[in-house]
């Protein structure tokens, strides 16, 4: 079974939020998400300065075996991308929820963090979609 | 739930991820598709091949029955063990199915072919086969085993059977020797040597045991893919089917053309394509630009739509993206791709990628 931090805040599509309490978050996807993807190998950031919606894609992650759209779980202006997965992708897979990090936002709409899952909902939706 | 081979325990048991492939529940990865694919590439690896149909062929006429059946020409194979690539095409030159065939005997050939096409084959098969009194007989006792990389032989030997050790160790490539209901051909689908063992299914596990303590590694279906697309290898049902010739499948080094009178099935409709200058070239590609090439993605050449990516992926060895692509005749030099709305540079390369653990194209 996959790790579930429970200082983090989950959307349903798989991507994990860290909220650095300054008004920006951290973004990535989960360890659980990375293991069904397999060893990823590209990784595709949306440029700093952009600005993201709530459930909108705006990142690719593909794997030796498929590409995999990551949806912003917040609103917000992107202030910081992990460029260091441009070369080493594969951080991801061995550090999910630390180094393997994607982007982090500055919230356009701080409410929404209260729309997001924490660790025990977000272990039922992997569970539900084990079945 | 799909079809379970007899390992299908086994892989659980060594911690495989199950995915579906045509019609069976097989292995994907057993937790990293590239330490596998490296493995492989360098050492050795082994994959439950078990999905594949291993199907005789026997009778006095079973030599001129094959020679009217596919495309490349049996005739070709003279010495006992010996193996050939072919096509098996339907009257309109489309492929049914790609496979090898052994010459074991001459009243006695084995065939390997797909998984997903196994039905119709054998339709096929039981279609043509009375005119020549030849007896098809799909050998579902039989357990297959590909074990591939630089030391798979030397891992393997001594796991045979020993009665099958010295044939085994004394095979040239695309050659095959049997003892008993064991068969061992030093075939692939990897570019790498190695072997392909086909063995009764009551034996199949200890076996497979027997290679991983030896030092093998299991390897998924993964990197069985990442590793046939470097060889530049086609899969069948991606890179061609039955509405494509072998003309624009880069297989036209398997139509045997010579003897002129040799008159087998799909013969009428290649020939008419023949030297047709509008066959699509069937080309490699390397990615120049960021990304990763994928099956459908669009082939673009000089701002026009030039073709279509037959199978894409990540070639780990070359640690670039890589793809067998159907093209207009013209492309050459460079193209592009449409990945996800944007047009990213490729070059247009000639397989095989990989060979051997090596590199054969500049990346």
């Amino acid at each position: 079974m996959s790790n579930v931090p429970n200082d983090l805040k989950y959307a349903k599509t798989h991507e994990w939020v860290r909220d650095e309490e300054d008004g920006t978050v951290v973004i990535g996807i989960t360890d659980h998400a990375q293991e069904l993807l397999g060893d990823l190998v590209f990784v595709e950031l949306p440029e700093v300065g952009d600005t993201v919606d709530a459930g909108a894609e705006c990142a690719v992650v593909e794997s030796v075996k498929a590409a995999s759209d990551v949806y912003s779980p917040v609103s917000g202006e992107v202030i910081a991308i992990n460029e260091t997965l441009v070369d080493t992708p594969e951080t991801v897979n061995q550090d999910a929820f630390g180094d393997g990090w994607l982007f982090q936002v500055r919230l356009s709409a701080p409410a929404e963090l209260d729309d997001l899952l924490d660790a025990d909902a977000y272990s039922d939706v992997m569970e539900s979609e084990a079945h | 739930m799909g079809n379970r081979t007899i390992l299908f325990d086994t892989h659980n048991s060594m911690g495989a991820r199950i995915v579906p492939f045509g019609g069976w529940d097989m292995p994907l990865h057993y937790g990293s598709q590239l330490e596998e694919h490296h493995a492989v590439r360098k050492d050795a690896g082994m994959f439950d091949v078990c999905h594949m149909t291993v199907v005789d062929l026997t009778g006095d006429r079973v030599r001129a029955f094959l020679r009217h059946l596919l495309a490349n020409d049996v005739a070709r194979l003279q010495e006992s063990g010996k193996a050939l690539y072919s096509c098996m095409l339907n009257e309109q030159g489309g492929v049914i199915d790609d496979l090898i065939v052994y010459f074991m005997h001459e009243t006695w050939f084995r065939m390997v072919v797909n998984a997903g096409t196994t039905e119709k084959d054998l339709a096929w098969l039981n279609r043509q086969a009375p005119a020549f009194d030849v007896t098809v007989n799909p050998r579902n006792d039989l357990a297959m085993i590909a074990v591939q990389g630089p030391h798979a032989r030397h891992k393997a030997l001594l796991q045979l059977p020993v009665p099958l050790q010295e044939p085994a160790a004394d095979l040239q490539p695309f050659y095959a020797a049997t003892a008993a209901d064991w068969f061992v051909g030093r075939t692939g689908y990897t570019g790498e040597d190695g072997f392909e063992v086909m063995l009764p299914e009551t034996e199949a596990v200890a076996f497979w045991q027997a290679l991983a303590d030896a030092g093998v590694r299991p390897c998924g279906l993964g990197a069985r893919d990442t590793l046939r697309l470097e060889a530049g290898m086609n899969l069948y049902g991606s890179d061609m089917d039955e509405t494509i010739s072998p003309l624009e499948a880069g297989l036209n080094w398997t139509i045997a053309w010579e003897p002129a009178e040799r008159a087998f099935i799909g013969r009428q409709a290649l020939e008419a394509r023949k030297g047709d200058p509008a066959n699509r070239r069937f080309v490699g590609l390397v990615l120049i630009g960021r990304g990763v090439l994928r099956d459908h993605q669009k082939v673009f050449f000089n701002d026009r739509e030039a073709g279509e990516i037959t199978s894409g992926g990540f070639a780990p060895t070359l640690e670039k993206s890589i793809a067998l692509a159907r093209v207009s005749p013209e492309v050459s030099g460079e193209c592009e791709v449409e990945i996800r709305g944007k047009r990213v540079p490729a070059r247009v390369v000639r397989p095989p990628f990989v060979r051997n653990g090596k590199a054969r194209v500049e990346v």
